[in-house]
């Protein structure tokens, strides 16, 4: 036997056969894939390789995909018993299961996320939600809502690409179960699993023009949130953008949710279940490279345990396997842009100039491709613009409290209020702390869980609304009585 | 001794050292483990993984059954586990009652397996329900047969009752009669201690104490060795690590029938403890059924399919 002590992976790459790309892509509009008229490349962050041409999507792309969105609500969708649109629903999530692995594969190569996350977390949570979405289509009147909703009509939906075919899920499940019909934009970069998506809706016979799938960039984006055919808006992104939506919204009758930004405090507290609190950390802040609007980007350590934790997460990082996505072993894939990049480095060099100390862990990294290592910064403070602004990257800014009140304070001290998480043993600690946080997911001794059943959204500038569960679910009727 | 300078002897040191362990989430321990039960372990990795692992069985016999001849038998598996390879590894270690000992050392030393260790398992194994004296009888008998190794098991009675020094106080006791003859495993039997914090505690206690390694379980009581208690105590050790700077190594024993199950077990060792740990001086895997898999395997990957098992000898 070979006289070596390392135990290293050999490569266990996930087989790329399974998708076919097209050399160029269309929109899908009424149920058909209609060609475009210009068109921008896609590439593989990991490897700056191109996949695909998508269209770029213009006025008239939009015109034709809202106009087919209202016709198939007047004629179709709306008059359909909720027990009908629920199957069609049940029907999605089971050819979602059955093409899993296309879907995932696909994800990864047009987003650069680990093939274990896209397999394990966002093609089976997407298939999740269709399922439980299908589940209350003709259950509306017994959702706690009121009895007289009605959808309503068309919903304008445009998603972020850090889960490119979890985020349609989130807003077309809930949007065709309450009876209304979609025009969806995908993120420019990431628009290939949408386009996969729309084969679904044929192979699951969904009435054509229900979903409407129109590619292209903030423009496209534009074009819809401004479209006077359209009565509900659903945007997740950068709260800058959503801003922008806010305002051009407010003088319309249209409806609207917002998911945006965050900087989610992870506090451990002295009592915390070390080895499980560093894990919550890793997961809080280096799933998906950060790429997460609710991501424990600011960990909060209480100074007695502050060291040891530290020493922990260092080890523990060192550990993050980092390198082509592709590879099932793969824990952080590639930045999903170039841009996106540069603003990680931008902002993290702000860490530097203002006095934080960074610490990356030792890995290579690629030659092609975007990358950055897993990285943290210590002897961060409030008025650090790393524990303000949201990176989106992983990069952990560390900040240390005395007491427990002080830990709640500088957890609230932000414009933000999407996430946070705590970290204690002990259950009167957490009950207290939770009921001090503000922000609209609160998780205790874990972190980044996500459910259907549980509604997702934020507090202060992290968004209007919610997503998932009941809540969620009120977003896409009108007349909802709220008890 | 001095303990490590961790604990001074008394009850009330030994407490204070107990009591300043973190405590052990039982959902993040789990979503960890399986986490790292995913890794994909492919082509060259796999070959050296059977082969470290091959070198770390605890070849193993412990039935009321034992004779002379099935000793024997297991011996001469352990030496030489494919007697039409002889590229295979010989196993870490053969595991015997108290009374096989020096049938299985004679026997290892005839046919060149001086290499290879006997392990007693000690102390009224399993249960551990006898007096001070019988298990320091039990235990001073095996190391004047002949065993290298001494598997001992704690009194879980007296360990769930909270009488935490009379069980430090046992394994202090039986470490002295090892002295420079045998290593001493710690047998914690985690199916009885039940919670994760159990095992964290029972891991810190016992490694004071002079344990050499720490072992899940006797493999007569079901759960034995599950990831997230081989996760405890592997982070255990590595924590021990870095207080002390001396290394502890670990034993899981019960349930690992598969190749499958003894690679994930590698995974956990580095990338929990390390790969410091992954050598038979630092880790070790109680088994009897899994050394044919392993065989099997390694068969596969040779010749590129699953021969008969007939193609494997029983023992």
């Amino acid at each position: 036997m070979e006289d070596k002590l390392s135990f290293e992976y050999a490569p266990a790459p996930e087989s790329r056969a399974v998708v076919s790309i097209k050399p160029k892509y269309g929109h899908f509009i009424g149920g058909k894939f209609v060609a475009g008229t210009k068109h921008f490349p896609t590439i593989n962050p990991a490897t700056e390789e191109t996949l695909s041409a998508i269209a770029l999507g213009s006025k008239s792309d939009v015109d034709a995909a809202v106009k087919s969105a209202r016709k198939a609500y007047v004629t179709t969708w709306s008059k359909m018993s909720g027990k009908e649109r629920g199957k069609y629903l049940f029907r999605i999530a089971r050819i979602m299961q059955e093409r899993a692995r296309e879907f995932a594969v696909l994800e990864t190569l047009d987003n650069g996320k680990p093939i274990r996350e896209s397999r394990d977390v966002d093609v089976p949570l997407a298939a999740a939600h269709f399922f439980y979405h299908a589940g209350w289509a003709d259950k509306l009147e017994f959702a706690g809502l009121g009895t007289s909703t009605k959808p309503h009509g068309v919903a304008g939906q445009i998603i972020p690409w850090n889960f490119p075919l979890l985020m349609l899920a989130w807003k077309v499940a809930p949007a065709l179960a309450a009876g209304n019909t979609v025009v969806l934009k995908p993120a420019e970069t990431t628009s290939l699993t949408a386009l996969l998506f729309a084969e679904v809706c044929q192979q699951a016979e969904l009435p054509a023009g229900v979903v409407n799938i129109v590619t292209g960039d903030g423009s496209t984006g534009a074009l819809i949130v401004n479209h006077p055919g359209i009565d509900k808006i659903a945007f997740t992104g950068s709260t800058e953008v959503g801003k922008i939506i806010a305002r051009a919204v407010a003088p319309t009758k249209k409806s609207i949710t917002l998911e945006l930004g965050g900087k989610a405090a992870n506090i451990v507290f002295e009592d915390a279940a070390i080895d499980e609190a560093v894990e919550g950390i890793v997961n809080g802040i280096f799933f998906n490279q950060g790429h997460v609007c609710c991501a424990g980007s600011r960990l909060l350590l209480q100074e007695n345990v502050a060291e040891e934790v530290l020493s922990k997460l260092k080890t523990r990082m060192a550990k993050i396997r980092v390198g082509d996505p592709m590879d099932k072993n793969t824990d952080l894939g590639a930045i999903n842009s170039h841009e996106q990049l540069l603003k990680i480095r931008e902002l993290s060099a702000a860490g530097d100039l203002e006095g934080a100390e960074r610490w990356s862990a030792p890995c290579e990294l690629p030659g092609k491709g975007f990358w950055f290592a897993p990285t943290l910064f210590t002897g961060v403070t409030q008025s650090h613009r790393i524990a303000r602004e949201e990176i989106f990257g992983p990069v952990l800014s560390v900040l240390t409290f005395r007491t427990p009140q002080e830990g709640i304070d500088k957890a609230n001290n932000t414009p933000f209020g999407l996430s946070a998480g705590i970290w204690s043993e002990k259950g009167s600690k957490v009950l207290w702390a939770s009921q001090q946080l503000r922000a609209g997911v609160i998780w205790a001794n874990t972190f980044n869980k996500f459910d259907p059943t549980s509604p997702f959204g934020g507090y202060k500038e992290s968004g209007w609304g919610r997503e998932g569960g009941r809540h969620g679910l009120s977003a896409y009727l009108k007349g909802v009585s709220h008890e | 001794m001095n303990f490590y300078g961790l604990v001074d002897g008394t009850e009330a040191s030994l407490k204070k050292y107990l009591g300043a362990l973190s405590g052990v989430d039982q959902v993040g321990a789990d979503a960890r483990a399986a986490m790292l039960a995913t890794r994909s372990i492919k082509t060259t990795s796999k070959r050296w993984a059977i082969d470290t692992a091959i070198t770390m069985v605890d070849l193993t016999t412990l039935e009321g059954a034992d004779t002379p001849g099935k000793v024997k038998a297991l011996c001469t598996k352990a030496v030489r586990p494919d007697p039409t390879d002889l590229t295979v590894p010989s196993v870490g270690a053969v595991c015997v009652y108290n009374d096989m000992v020096s049938i299985a050392r004679t026997h290892l030393d005839l046919i060149g397996g001086q290499h290879v260790g006997v392990a007693a398992v000690s102390t009224a194994f399993p249960s551990g329900r006898a007096s001070m004296a019988v298990k320091i009888q039990d235990t001073q008998d095996a190391i004047d047969a002949g065993a290298s190794e001494i598997d001992m098991v704690i009194d879980r009675g007296a360990f769930l009752q909270g009488r935490y020094i009379e069980v430090f106080d046992e394994i202090v006791k039986i470490r002295e009669i090892c002295g420079t003859k045998a290593h001493l495993k710690v047998i914690f039997e985690t199916g009885e201690l039940v919670t994760y914090d159990n095992v964290r505690k029972a891991s810190f206690l016992a490694m004071a104490a002079g344990a050499h390694f720490i072992k899940t379980s006797t493999g007569k009581v079901a759960p034995a060795a599950t990831a997230p208690v081989v996760l405890v105590m592997l982070e255990a050790v590595r924590d021990f690590y870095s207080m002390t700077n001396v290394r502890i190594g670990v034993k899981p024993a019960g349930g690992i029938r598969n190749t499958k199950d003894a690679i994930k077990q590698l995974v956990l060792v580095n990338e929990t403890a390390g790969p410091e740990w992954l050598t038979p001086s630092l880790f070790r895997i109680g088994a009897s059924a899994l050394l044919n898999d392993l065989l099997m395997q390694r068969m596969k990957m040779d010749d590129g399919y699953y021969a008969s098992p007939q193609y494997v000898t029983i023992d």
